[in-house]
C-alpha cells in the first residue's frame, strides 16, 4: 500500500463541497490521539472523536462524517453496522485497523467491499493514506454495486421480452422475428418502453391462463 | 489484537512431518504434516466444540493445528474471513445466509457445512421491568416463557397509556438468532417489536453494563451473559431459546469459500474433528474438563463453575436465587445438532422476510440454499455416523421441537407461513436491507 498514489483522493468526497470530515470512534484516548495527529498532519482538520458508546448513533448522525475510522478491537463495530441497517443515509466508508496483511488480503478485502484497513497497526503517518483509500474503495464499490444492479435489471428485461415473444409466437402463430417486430411496433405506437409492452403481454397471458 | 495459539500444551509450536502419532481418518499409516487452520471466535460458551477440537486432540488426530483467535464483534469476524485472516469462524447461524443474500455491510459470501450446536440463548429483562410485570399480571416466578411475554404486553400497554417512553430491547447483531428469537417471543405475546418497543444493538460484553446503566430494559444474548446479569442482581431471565424453538441452530462454522476451494481435504478433516469434538462435548462426564478449558482467559474467561452450571442447564433466573432446570439448554451433537438443515436456513430466511430485511423471491431461495450445505456434511461424515438425517429439509416445529406459538414451518411455502403471522412488517414495503 503506497501512499503517494492515493494522495489526491480525499478531495473527491461524495459531498464534493466541504473539506473532508472524519469521525473517529475510539475509546482509547492514546489511539485516538495518534489518529488525530495523523489526520492533522495530512491537513484534515474537521475531525470528531467519539469516545463512548452511549449516544454514538446520535452523535454520528449529527457529525455526518465522510469517513468513519473505527478500531477493530472496538465491539461497537456491530452497533455501527446496525446503524447502517436502520438508515441507509449514513452508509459511509469505514476504515479499520488490522494487524497484518498481504497482497491477496487487500484483493479479498476490496472484493468483499471492505473500505480500507491498515497493516502494521496504528502509526500516524499511515492515517491519511488510509482515509484516502477508504474513500476511493468505497466509491469504487458503490459504483460497482450500481453497475451490477443495472446489469441485473437489464437481464430481467431481456427475460420478460423473451417470454412475451414466446407467448405471441404461440398464440398468434408468428415467427420470432415477427413477434419481436410486433412488440417493437406497439411500443413505438404507444410511446412506451419495449419492456413495458412485453410485461403487459406476459401479465395479460397469465390472467387469461386457467 | 489477541492472537493466541491455544494448542494443547506440550505439542510444540511447529510439528514436523511424520510427527503425528495417530493417523488421520482415511489415510491410515501415512503420516502427514500438520496443517494450520485459523479460526475466529467470539468468547461465548457456544464455541465449546472449537475449543474441545483444539484442546482435546481431535484436530491433531486429523493432522490439523487449530489456531483460535478471539475477536470482539461479528462484523469483524465476517470481515476478517474476507481479509483471509481467518480460514473459518464461529458465526451466528443467520450470518452465512445474510452474506449470500448480500445483506448488511461488506457482505462476504461464506457458507456452513456444520452447525456448532443448539441452545444457549436467553432473554433477560431488567429486574425493575420484571417487578412491573409481576405487579401487572400477578406473576409468582414459576411462569413459562409465553406467560411472561403476555405479562410484558400488559406492561407495554400500561406504559403507552400513561405516556411513558417505549421500552428499549437489545440484541447483538441485526442478522442474529437473538434478533429473530427476541422478536418471535415478543410477537407471540402480541407485542410488535417495530412499533411497541425500540430494538437496538448492544455487543454481548456490554449488555450487562448497559442494563445496569438503565440504557436498556432487556436483551437476548448467549451464555454466559444472561446468568451474569442475574447474578449481578440487575436481570431476570424470562425465556430461553429452548422455550422459543428448541431446534433453532445457534452458532455455525462459517467457511471462506476461497479457502474451502483451495483446501478441500483440510476442510473435510476439520469437519471430522469437529464431529468428534461435538460428541465429546455432549458427554456429561466431560463437562468438568470442558468448563475448565472454556474458563481460560484465552477463551470465554468466566469462572469454570458458572460454565459448568450453564452446560448442565441449571440456570439461576432471578437475583433472589430462583433456579430453573432447562432440558437441553445447550446441545452440541445429539438430535442432529450439527446437521445444517436447509429447512432451518429457510426458517431464518422466513424471519428476514417477516421483518422486512429482505424481499421473498426465487433468487433469494437459491442463495439461501448456497449458505447451508447439508450435502457437504453427508459427503464428509456419511461413512462415520449412523445418525445422519435422511432428508435435508423437514417440517420444523413438530412434537417436542415446537415453536412457542405452536405453528409449524413448512419450508415449501414460506409466503404462506409469513402471511400467517399477525405481527410482521407490511410485506409490500419490504426493504432490501
Amino acid at each position: 500500500m503506497r501512499s503517494e498514489s492515493f494522495q489526491d483522493l480525499t478531495r473527491d468526497t461524495h459531498t464534493g463541497q466541504r473539506p473532508l470530515r472524519v469521525a473517529i470512534i475510539e475509546e482509547n484516548s492514546i489511539r485516538a490521539a495518534i489518529l488525530l495527529d495523523g489526520l492533522r498532519e495530512a491537513g484534515i482538520l474537521d475531525v470528531e472523536v467519539i469516545d463512548t458508546m452511549t449516544n454514538m448513533l446520535r452523535r454520528l448522525s449529527t457529525v455526518d462524517p465522510d469517513v468513519i475510522i473505527i478500531g477493530i478491537e472496538n465491539p461497537s463495530r456491530d452497533v455501527l453496522e446496525q446503524m447502517f441497517q436502520v438508515s441507509k443515509l449514513v452508509s459511509r466508508p469505514v476504515a479499520m485497523f488490522v494487524d497484518r496483511s498481504d497482497g491477496s488480503m487487500i484483493q479479498a478485502a476490496v472484493e468483499a467491499g471492505v473500505s480500507a484497513y491498515v497493516v502494521d497497526g496504528l502509526r500516524k503517518e499511515r492515517v491519511k493514506p488510509i482515509v484516502d483509500m477508504a474513500v476511493s474503495r468505497f466509491n469504487a464499490f458503490d459504483r460497482l454495486q450500481r453497475e451490477l444492479l443495472e446489469a441485473r435489471s437489464e437481464l430481467a428485461s431481456r427475460k420478460v421480452i423473451e417470454r412475451a415473444k414466446g407467448i405471441l409466437m404461440r398464440t398468434r402463430q408468428l415467427s420470432e422475428q415477427e413477434a419481436y417486430g410486433l412488440l417493437r411496433q406497439t411500443a413505438m405506437n404507444e410511446k412506451r418502453k419495449l419492456v413495458d409492452i412485453a410485461q403487459s403481454v406476459v401479465t395479460a397471458a397469465s390472467l387469461l391462463e386457467k | 489484537m489477541s492472537v493466541l495459539n491455544v494448542e494443547q500444551a506440550g505439542s510444540g509450536p511447529v510439528r514436523q512431518a511424520g510427527s503425528v502419532n495417530e493417523a488421520p481418518s482415511g489415510t491410515k499409516g501415512r503420516p502427514v504434516p500438520e496443517r494450520l487452520v485459523r479460526v475466529g471466535f467470539i468468547p461465548l460458551v457456544d464455541m465449546a466444540i472449537l475449543v474441545a477440537a483444539a484442546e482435546q486432540g481431535f484436530a491433531r488426530r486429523e493432522g490439523l493445528r487449530l489456531q483460535l483467535v478471539k475477536d470482539v464483534s461479528w462484523s469483524n469476524i465476517r470481515d476478517r474471513l474476507a481479509f483471509r485472516q481467518f480460514d473459518v469462524a464461529h458465526m451466528l447461524s443467520p450470518m452465512p445466509i445474510a452474506s449470500q443474500l448480500h445483506l448488511g455491510s461488506n457482505p462476504y459470501p461464506c457458507f456452513t457445512p456444520f452447525a456448532l450446536g443448539r441452545g444457549g440463548n436467553a432473554i433477560t429483562l431488567s429486574v425493575d421491568l420484571y417487578r412491573e410485570m409481576q405487579a401487572a399480571a400477578g406473576l409468582d416466578g414459576s411462569e413459562d416463557a409465553l406467560t411472561n411475554g403476555l405479562a410484558l404486553k400488559k406492561v407495554v400497554e400500561r406504559r403507552r397509556e400513561s405516556g411513558r417512553k417505549p421500552l428499549v430491547f437489545a440484541m447483538t447483531y441485526p442478522f442474529s438468532s437473538h434478533n429473530y428469537e427476541f422478536r418471535f417471543w415478543l410477537a407471540a405475546a402480541g407485542i410488535n417489536p417495530d412499533a411497541d418497543v425500540t430494538m437496538t444493538v448492544v455487543p454481548p460484553p456490554l449488555t450487562v453494563d448497559a442494563m445496569t446503566a438503565r440504557a436498556i430494559d432487556g436483551f437476548c444474548v448467549n451464555a454466559p451473559w444472561n446468568m451474569i446479569a442475574v447474578e449481578k442482581g440487575v436481570g431476570r431471565m424470562v425465556a430461553t431459546k429452548a422455550d422459543i424453538w428448541p431446534s433453532a441452530p445457534e452458532k455455525v462454522l462459517g467457511v471462506s469459500p476461497e479457502w474451502a476451494e483451495e483446501n478441500p481435504e483440510t476442510l473435510s478433516r476439520l469437519v471430522v474433528a469437529l464431529d468428534a469434538a461435538a460428541r465429546w462435548c455432549d458427554d456429561r462426564q466431560n463437562h468438568g474438563d470442558l468448563a475448565d478449558m472454556m474458563a481460560h482467559p484465552a477463551h470465554v474467561g468466566v469462572p469454570s463453575e458458572m460454565i459448568r452450571r450453564l452446560l448442565s442447564g441449571r440456570l439461576t433466573v432471578d437475583p433472589n436465587g430462583r433456579t430453573r432446570q432447562v432440558e437441553n439448554y445447550m446441545t452440541f451433537h445429539d438430535r442432529s445438532a450439527n446437521f445444517p438443515w436447509l429447512s432451518q436456513a429457510l426458517w431464518i430466511y422466513s424471519q428476514m422476510v417477516r421483518w422486512g430485511q429482505v424481499a421473498y423471491g426465487e433468487l433469494g431461495l437459491a442463495r439461501v440454499r448456497a449458505a447451508y450445505r447439508p450435502e457437504m456434511y453427508r459427503q464428509i461424515l456419511g461413512h462415520t455416523s449412523a445418525s445422519i438425517p435422511a432428508g435435508d429439509s423437514r417440517i420444523e416445529g413438530v412434537e417436542t421441537e415446537s415453536f412457542i406459538d405452536g405453528r409449524r414451518f413448512s419450508p415449501d411455502d414460506i409466503p404462506a407461513y409469513v402471511a400467517g403471522f399477525d405481527i410482521r412488517k407490511d410485506l409490500g414495503s419490504g426493504v432490501a436491507h
